[in-house]
């Protein structure tokens, strides 16, 4: 084996923090991480939020952002300890020999410069190439990373092309001085799934073919299992495994590690319709004020009682507007909506709080969903005194109930939602719909903004609960492990259209109609060439048309 | 009372000691407010601690009697452009629509033109008495509150846990007064603490210009303009208020930092 | 048409449309609040005849709305009526005194604007070190204590004390600008004071929020140096917000200027308005007003146009 690249020794980082009612004090968020990077090798780094995967990214460019302060420890770039070196020294590594990936290529990219300006700057300016060769490897990057027009994208600026584009010019803009060493910061998290696949192909292709080395990071173990000779899975701030992809995918040995990989492994017998659906949508038509086009066309599912309907598709699809006509606060202008054996008024102004009862719904952020100035006692209390005028002790011995079947118990009553973690809150949402008795709750992307393994227990619970209070769910979604795990019928939408809607093994079951099987094959799989098959198969049925 | 900041602590002391002269200006002041005790002038000493004024009555007392009718007057109006800038904001936060767009345009318009200016051209023709003093810089400030108010309740009324209860079948009252209310309290304290400095900056200035607050009565702005011809001799009376002024703006100032700073920390309410 | 001329034309219209609105509300709020014109001018002792006779003349006896369209056709023509006071044109008066006016809010900008953009930035370069918290501690004092307050006591301390500059700001047209600046050193200073605090406090806010941005620190990560950075990334983007600052501050500044040219007896628009308000010159005082506004709703304007012409979403259209 070569010498490594970059060299990580026994690192560690603090950072200050500022808790509320308390002094700002340091605490320290890496405590001592070790690893190689040979030449054109790639290192995944993985984890939850909290896992420190990006503060060692950055490290390796002797960055702390915000208050982080990198406190210990060695980190060796080409033979030499940067966290040792001047500034002018780190200034001429940065951008020359390592440059940056980030997460958010729109936020990235400054709004007043174009896109080739930022691009080359790097380059230019660190001498690595003159202007014009700089200019003439970013058209050769631009058209290696799948752009459109790669001779003239780089005049635009960039509001004026894609979030996938931009997110491929980013890369461009990292590869663009002939770097040894790229660190990728979730580049394909905010993707859409079909988009994602795109830029993960074009990501690993131009590391193969520039030879450079990487630090690929992310919460996604089947995506970085794509792309990544080693994988490093860290948390907390500590190492919890160091190995080969192949081991940490097919054998790992730590225990937190083996529940990354089995991850949405829920297994969920579907349910067969019952004849009266508990929630019926008929040919819903609806836009929003002051857009000129349709946001829902047509739209038309059922939902059985007791069971789950998920509804999946990507970003404009048009799901979550399906949520707010069903909620009514977006009065449709066309179709109808019956539920429980009536026909719901269009706006919310004209139902009956038994209607307002019987249908609840769960938010994505669970953190906005609750007010900040109400204990979870009060937040859970509200819906049993204004449905059921349930109030004193007996309020009080419900709530505790309620709190129990969500797995938190007596002592959370009188906490505020910004004590709880993430995962909490979105339990103390579940419990105060749960409090209203409904016979269907709406679940809007309930799962999006939690780590893996804490989803996971969400939506075992939700499962759990529908089982003992025979609530039916409209889960809206864009994660199709999700649907798996625990639909009983799918809709799957397109621009504003149902594009397939049928049973849970009838949808996920071909043939598949173009969008549907575009969809499917998206979602990366926890297996070693499973980006490769699928883009060999792709080029395959189009070479076959 | 715990984990108060020293800054807040002193802000609070001073801001209460005002706040008390001025309730209790009548028995601390050694002489009357228009009494005539001494000579022209006269520099500070044992019997006048701050000198006397332009007309020889005692400085000291004139500075708390002045005291008294600035921060009766600036409390007045705070309180009117609080209630009416924040009834109306909220108001039309809720209401949205037409209701919101004729508030707001309107409030745009009344704050197209400077402050001052209103004021000016409204009190010439207005007799300046201290209610329609009060009445004037209450409704024309009151034009900030709104502003600030709405940006306040409208950001808090998108907020999921407002849908949430407007889909529980929550009535109006109930989403201002358990919603949005307590989250929009610390912004508006805060500013509620900015506003009273500048109404005790706005009635100064009018004072000073001669259309505020008319002698005998004193106001610290007032004080400046009777005891301004001084300067040029080198007697500093005129500049008594500025000290007066500076200690309370500053101390109320600390105040409503601690108020924004605490309550937005607190429990991790928005700010 | 491309979005931005357009935009550009809205907001000049909505000036317009605003400045129209303010000039009306100036006139309601003279003309219809209680309180009789010719009253105050003749006293509580006038005979009734008289009266009669001033308010046919004053041209009171006409609807309000005739009255309102009069003054406002004379007021685009430059005719602003006649002072009741003293009888003399009132546009004459106000030429010479608006140009002394716009010389000393001129000279306080011209020293203001860049002394506040430079503290500022010195504020963001040491953010939370020593310069930063002198610069907020000083203009946190200053922003306490109205603008006459700080006149005298600069006038106490460096004309009286010190007699570095004259304690009043006389100005003629025989006087050559060197001697017209010495005259009004003293209040350009402390116009500057009253504006610098709030403009560099914003100019802080507006240069970190954009110091904070992803792309700041893309560039930081490029390896340019901390002037690259500024220079290439911050600073087009920071131009907008810090024009905004400018514009707001100096429409800040044409209300101290009221203040200040009464505390050194300054013979400007401001000394005219106060003067006459207290004479109830109602006249002079919509006339004034109505000045006072217009340059106050072109300074905003101006503001919002620069935000519109800095945006690169608008500027370069998808």
């Amino acid at each position: 084996m070569s010498d490594p690249l970059l060299k990580v020794r026994d690192l560690k980082i603090g950072a200050t923090v500022y808790p509320p009612g308390e002094k700002p004090h340091d605490i320290e968020i890496v405590h001592g991480v070790s690893f190689d990077l040979a030449p054109g090798k790639v290192l995944g780094l993985i984890g939850e939020s909290g896992a420190g995967k990006s503060t060692i990214g950055l490290a390796s460019m002797a960055y702390g952002r915000g208050g982080v302060k990198i406190t210990g420890g060695e980190v060796w770039v080409n033979g030499r300890d940067i966290l040792k070196s001047s500034v002018r020294d780190i200034r001429n590594l940065r951008g020359a020999e390592v440059t940056y990936v980030s997460q958010s290529a729109a936020a990235s990219f400054n709004p007043a410069k174009k896109i080739m300006d930022q691009v080359v700057e790097a380059a230019v300016e660190q001498k690595k190439f003159s202007r014009k060769e700089a200019e003439e490897r970013a058209r050769t990057l631009f058209a290696k990373l799948g752009l459109p027009d790669p001779d003239n994208i780089g005049k635009r600026f960039p509001h004026q092309v894609s979030g996938g584009q931009l997110q491929r010019c980013m890369t461009a803009l990292a590869l663009c001085p002939e770097p040894d060493l790229v660190v990728f910061d979730e580049p394909t998290t905010a993707l859409d799934v079909t988009t994602q696949i795109d830029v993960l192909m074009a990501i690993k292709e131009a590391i193969r073919d520039t030879g450079v080395a990487a630090l690929y990071i992310t919460h996604d173990l089947a995506v970085v299992a794509q792309v990544s000779d080693d994988i490093m899975v860290l948390r907390m701030g500590d190492m919890v495994e160091y190995a080969h992809t192949d081991q940490i995918i097919n054998s790992p040995k730590e225990e937190y590690t083996q529940a990354l990989v089995s991850v949405r492994s829920i297994e969920h017998e579907e349910k067969n319709p019952t004849p009266e659906p508990v929630l019926s949508v008929k040919n819903i038509t609806a836009r929003y004020k002051g857009l000129n086009f349709d946001v829902l066309k047509n739209v038309t599912v059922d939902l059985h009682p007791g069971q789950t309907l998920a509804v999946v598709g990507e970003s404009g699809s048009g799901k979550s507007t399906l949520a707010r006509v069903i909620t009514g606060l977006l009065p449709p202008s066309d179709g109808q909506i019956d539920f429980a054996g009536r026909t719901l008024s269009r706006d919310l102004a004209g139902r009956t709080r038994e209607d307002l009862r019987e249908l609840q719904m769960i938010y994505q952020m669970a953190d906005v969903a609750m007010n900040p100035r109400q204990t979870v006692g009060t937040i859970i209390g509200r819906p049993l005194e204004f449905y059921f005028n349930i109030r004193g002790s007996e309020k009080r011995k419900r709530i505790i109930d309620l709190l129990d079947e969500i797995e938190l118990g007596e002592k959370f009553m009188d906490r505020y939602p910004a004590e709880l973690s993430g995962g909490q809150k979105q339990r103390v949402c579940i419990a105060r719909s749960l409090a209203a008795k409904p016979k269907m709750i709406i679940c809007d992307e309930v799962t999006s903004a939690l780590d893996p393994l804490v989803a996971d227990g969400i939506l075992k619970l939700l499962l759990d609960l529908q089982k003992i209070e025979d609530v039916a769910y409209l889960f809206i979604t864009h994660d199709l492990a999700t649907v798996r795990a625990i639909s009983d019928s799918i809709a799957v939408m397109y621009q504003g259209k149902v594009q397939r809607y049928g049973s849970k093994s009838e949808v996920l079951s071909p043939p598949f109609d173009d969008y549907t099987d575009l969809l499917l094959s998206s979602v990366p799989e926890m297996k070693l060439g499973w980006l490769e098959e699928v883009v060999a198969h792709r080029k395959m049925e189009s070479a076959g048309n | 009372m715990k984990n108060i900041p020293i800054s807040a602590l002193i802000g609070l002391f001073l801001t209460a000691v005002y706040f008390l002269m001025a309730l209790l200006a009548p028995i601390i002041a050694p002489y009357g407010m228009a009494e005539v005790v001494g000579d022209v002038w006269e520099p500070a000493s044992s019997k006048y601690w701050l000198g006397t004024d332009n007309i020889g009555r005692d400085l000291l007392s004139r500075m708390i009697y002045g005291g008294r009718t600035t921060i009766f007057i600036a409390t007045a109006a705070t309180i009117i452009s609080f209630v009416t800038g924040s009834v109306l904001a909220f108001f039309a936060a809720v209401m949205g629509g037409w209701v919101d767009q004729v508030l707001s345009r309107f409030v745009d318009l009344i704050m197209s033109i400077p402050t001052l200016i209103f004021a000016l051209v409204v009190l010439s023709v207005m007799p300046v008495t201290i209610p329609i003093l009060i009445l004037v810089m209450g409704l024309l400030d009151s034009t900030r509150v709104y502003r600030l108010a709405r940006a306040v309740a409208v950001d808090i009324s998108v907020m999921d846990y407002v849908e949430a209860a407007r889909l529980r079948g929550e009535k109006i009252g109930w989403i201002i007064f358990r919603e949005i209310l307590p989250n929009a309290l610390s912004p508006l304290i805060a500013e509620m603490g900015l506003r009273f400095i500048f109404a005790v900056l706005f009635v100064s200035t009018l004072s000073f210009l001669g259309l505020g607050v008319q002698p005998p009565e004193a106001d610290w702005g007032g004080i400046v303009k009777e005891n301004k011809e001084g300067i040029v001799y080198g007697i500093p009376a005129a500049l008594l208020p500025a000290v007066a002024i500076a200690t309370l703006a500053i101390s109320v100032n600390l105040v409503a930092d601690w108020v924004l700073n605490r309550t937005t920390s607190l429990k991790g309410g928005r700010g | 048409m491309h979005p931005v001329v357009k935009l550009v034309a809205q907001r000049l219209a909505l000036s317009l449309l605003l400045l129209l609105a303010a000039s009306i509300l100036i006139f309601a709020g003279t003309m219809i609040l209680p309180g009789d014109v010719a009253q105050s001018i003749l006293g509580q002792s006038a005979t009734p005849e008289s009266l009669a006779n001033l308010r046919e003349e004053l041209g009171l006896n006409d609807p309000p709305v005739t009255r309102y369209f009069d003054w406002l056709f004379g007021a685009m023509q430059g005719d602003l009526g006649t002072a009741l006071t003293n009888g003399r044109d009132i546009a004459e008066s106000i030429g010479q005194r608006l140009s002394n006016t716009l010389f000393l809010a001129f000279w306080a900008a011209i020293i203001s604007v860049p002394l506040a953009i430079l503290l500022g930035l010195i504020a963001v370069r040491y953010k939370d070190r020593w310069p930063d918290k002198l610069i907020s501690g000083v203009t946190l004092a200053s922003i306490s204590i109205p603008e006459f307050l700080i006149g005298y006591l600069l006038m106490y301390y460096l004309a009286v004390q010190l007699g570095w500059f004259p304690s009043v700001a006389m100005i003629n047209d025989g006087m050559s600008l060197g001697q017209k600046l010495q005259s009004i050193a003293l209040p350009v200073i402390v116009l500057t004071l009253v504006v610098l605090a709030h403009m560099m406090r914003m100019t802080r806010a507006a240069i970190l929020n954009v110091m904070q941005s992803a792309y700041v620190e893309t560039a930081e990560l490029k390896g340019l140096s901390g002037f690259q950075v500024i220079y290439r990334h911050a600073f087009p983007n920071a131009i907008a917000p810090i024009v905004n600052v400018v514009m707001i501050n100096l429409a800040y500044l044409v209300v101290g200027v009221v203040v200040i040219e009464v505390v050194f007896v300054y013979p400007g628009m401001g000394q005219y308005l106060v003067d006459h308000v207290s004479k109830r010159d109602v006249p002079v005082v919509q006339a004034c007003g109505l000045i006072f506004a217009a340059v106050y709703i072109l300074l905003n304007m101006i503001a919002d146009i620069v935000s519109i012409l800095a945006n690169p979403r608008l500027r370069h259209p998808k």
